[in-house]
């Protein structure tokens, strides 16, 4: 009998295309999602070497992280050179090397993450790479999927394999029911808060147990995009019933004869009864409360109805590490977290910029104003999640609340388009990073899911969602 | 990445010290997205004046050194920042090989990834060297690297050391996807195996 396998081992096993002596491995790579800003000099690369894309039937470029998402876009150009420069680049390289491609002007364009599930592109068992860190996104399909840098992309482009060693594997469980107002968003920071962004490194992560089962696709998606938050490169969820409805009808998902076949394969993909973890985390589904970030590390984490801590709680170097981030954050020792006053709400991103997430914040707005002179912003994170806003009449229930309505890109999450926090501004954010000067030049964010997002709109500062449901 | 053999060619000589990779390629052509077509803006701020005009006294805007595809320089080349585009740029002029009695780190390692042949000579070598580089176009400098041997215009043969594994990756022209390519056979029979076994993917 062979040795029990993780989900990690079975997928993995399924696609070393080569093993040297020394145990680095050429993995193959089903999917390369490819986006404007990490690839030019990697298609350039392949230009100067007299190289094709091996497979460009496999590899997908969008580009998000530069666009504008103001309404004008679809018009003008954009505005900023270096941006639209990169774009354009990526027309042309897509174009060039004849892979798939939405452009900005395409309704199906969106954050990359966003787009490959919403397409059929991720798909169970698959590896998914892309030049982005945030590719664990497609690990909630039980699909082994990670960041690459950009020679890497080239490599990828290149050869349709990566220069791999495996990784440890660890378990994260979350038992029993999560309690209302609790989101995928809650489990994903609440699992960093206990592990610390060191936590991961050098595993690859399976979230499983019935709070985990429980979650739709689109909350899948959120708890693996955050994986890389907690240091691991890459987070799974084995594939379910859920996960195949999900899929089924998809574009690009196999249909007829060949779905079954994939079916058929797909329920094998599970971690095997005594497989061996190197690491364990369990975490109470009813302990987890709806949390925040109070500071500028994704592990600042707490309930929302805590206060900021006091820094000599802390140990090692993280005591300099939290009076710098009390500092830049602008707040006090033993303040209560719900008075922490907020001026911008960000919801999108490819964390939290699916339909359900939109509905969540929707559910909290309907009928309601946000607070005076707050500056409160919704970005799909695909056109195809904006049409569908419209059809459900979430965006009328955004606009009318006071929301901007955007059209599908990174935005705020990052600042590398117009979409900024101004010095000393602070947002609710529903991204996925608080790092000094993430979503703008000494802007502040804190993160939480889209109801808690909604919640500090309306009223100004930090709030227990709960209290409003 | 092309495979590098012998070389016979002009060698432009460049005697200054510490030529940084601000000189080799400034600040201002970083924000491409290119790493091709540096070329034109190699050593920039010695080659062109402000108005864009070329300097005709700079070594690579004479006649003769146009097309030069060696380069002999002074001590401490490529010091500096990391920056990959300082080789792209003398990669994409047309200089294959460069030749110095020293080399700053980053900037050796940058240029064997980029096809590039840092040889790293005494100074006396360097020395004769230079001189013969001054002759001008006639005068043709040879890089065997298989024999790991520069021979001067007038036929005097010097010896040089290279890392055996960066000599064989050189010669073959393999960068890491060089090195992935030549285990393409595998990476096939994987590609024929899962068109079978998954043919969804
Ligand atoms: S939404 Fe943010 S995290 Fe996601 S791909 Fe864009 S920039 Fe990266």
């Amino acid at each position: 009998m062979t040795a029990p396998k993780t989900l990690y081992d079975k997928i993995w096993d399924a696609h070393v295309a080569h093993e040297g002596d020394d145990g680095t491995c050429l993995l193959y790579i089903d999917r390369h999602l490819v986006h404007e800003v990490t690839s030019p000099q990697a298609f350039e690369g392949l230009r100067l070497a007299g190289r094709k894309v091996r497979a460009p039937e496999k590899t997908i470029a969008v580009p998000d992280h530069n666009v504008p998402t103001t309404l004008d876009r679809v018009s003008g150009v954009i505005a900023n050179e270096e941006s639209r420069i990169q774009v354009e680049a990526l027309d042309k390289n897509a174009k060039d090397f004849g892979v798939h491609y939405y452009p900005v002007s395409d309704v199906r364009q969106g954050i990359v993450h966003i787009v490959g599930p919403e397409q059929g592109w991720t798909l169970p068992g698959m590896t998914v790479v892309c030049g982005d860190s945030h590719t664990a996104t497609h690990g909630a399909f039980g699909a082994l999927a990670h960041g690459i840098g950009t020679s890497e992309v080239e490599h990828v482009l290149a050869t349709q394999t990566l220069i791999q060693r495996k990784g440890k594997n660890m378990k994260v469980e979350i038992t029993g029911k999560l309690k209302p107002g609790v989101t995928a968003k809650d489990i994903t920071l609440a699992v960093i808060g206990e592990t610390g962004t060191g936590g991961g490194t050098g595993y690859v992560i399976e979230y499983c147990g019935e709070a985990i089962r429980d979650l739709s696709m689109e909350g899948r998606m959120t708890v693996c995009n955050m994986a890389i938050e907690g240091g691991a490169r890459a987070g799974l969820i084995a594939p379910d019933e859920t996960t195949f409805a999900y899929v089924k009808g998809r574009p690009h998902a196999p249909k007829g004869a060949q779905y079954e076949a994939a079916l058929a394969w797909w329920k094998t993909l599970y971690t095997d009864e005594g497989a061996h973890f190197d690491k364990v985390v369990t975490l109470k589904g009813e302990d987890i409360q709806p949390v925040v970030t109070w500071g500028t590390s994704p592990e600042d984490v707490l309930p929302i109805s805590a206060v900021v801590p006091a820094p000599e709680s802390f140990e090692g170097g993280k005591v300099e590490a939290v009076k710098r981030a009390i500092a830049y954050m602008g707040l006090e020792v033993g303040q209560k977290l719900t008075d922490i006053k907020i001026d911008t709400v960000f919801i999108g991103s490819c964390t939290n910029g699916r339909i359900e997430d939109l509905r969540a914040a929707a559910a909290i707005l309907k009928g309601k104003k946000v607070k005076d002179g707050m500056r409160a912003m919704v970005v799909p994170g695909s056109g195809l999640v904006r049409a569908q806003a419209e059809e459900e009449g979430l965006a009328q229930i955004f606009t009318d609340a006071g929301f901007e309505w955007r059209l599908a890109g990174c935005s705020m999450c990052l600042a590398m388009n117009p979409d900024q926090l101004a010095e000393g501004e602070r947002c609710a954010s529903t991204s996925n990073r608080n790092f000094e000067g993430r979503q703008g030049y000494k802007g502040r964010t804190h993160l939480v899911s889209p109801a808690m997002a909604a919640a500090a709109a309306l009223t100004g500062h930090l709030t227990d969602v709960r209290e409003m449901m | 990445m092309e495979k590098f053999q012998k070389i016979t060619g002009v060698a432009a000589p460049m005697p200054l010290v510490n030529i940084d990779t601000d000189m080799i390629i400034p600040k201002v052509f970083l924000k491409t997205i290119k790493r091709s077509g540096l070329g034109a803006n190699l050593f920039d701020e010695m080659r062109f004046d402000r108005q864009g005009n070329e300097i005709p006294d700079f070594v690579l805007n004479k006649p003769q050194y146009r097309d030069a595809e060696i380069l002999v320089a002074g001590d401490n080349f490529g010091c500096g920042s990391s920056r990959e585009h300082a080789p792209w740029a003398i990669r994409d002029f047309g200089i294959k090989c460069v030749i110095s009695t020293s080399f700053a780190d980053i900037f050796f390692n940058n240029c064997f990834k980029n096809g590039i042949l840092p040889i790293v000579m005494p100074q006396e070598v360097v020395d004769t060297l230079m001189a013969d580089a001054e002759k001008g176009s006639n005068a043709r400098m040879t890089i065997n690297l298989e024999a790991q041997e520069v021979t001067t215009s007038d036929g005097q043969v010097f010896e040089f050391e290279v890392d055996p594994f960066r000599k064989h990756c050189l010669l073959e022209g393999l960068d890491d996807i060089g090195l992935t390519l030549a285990h393409e056979a595998s990476i096939d029979m994987f590609e024929e195996a899962a068109a079978q076994s998954r043919p969804w993917v």
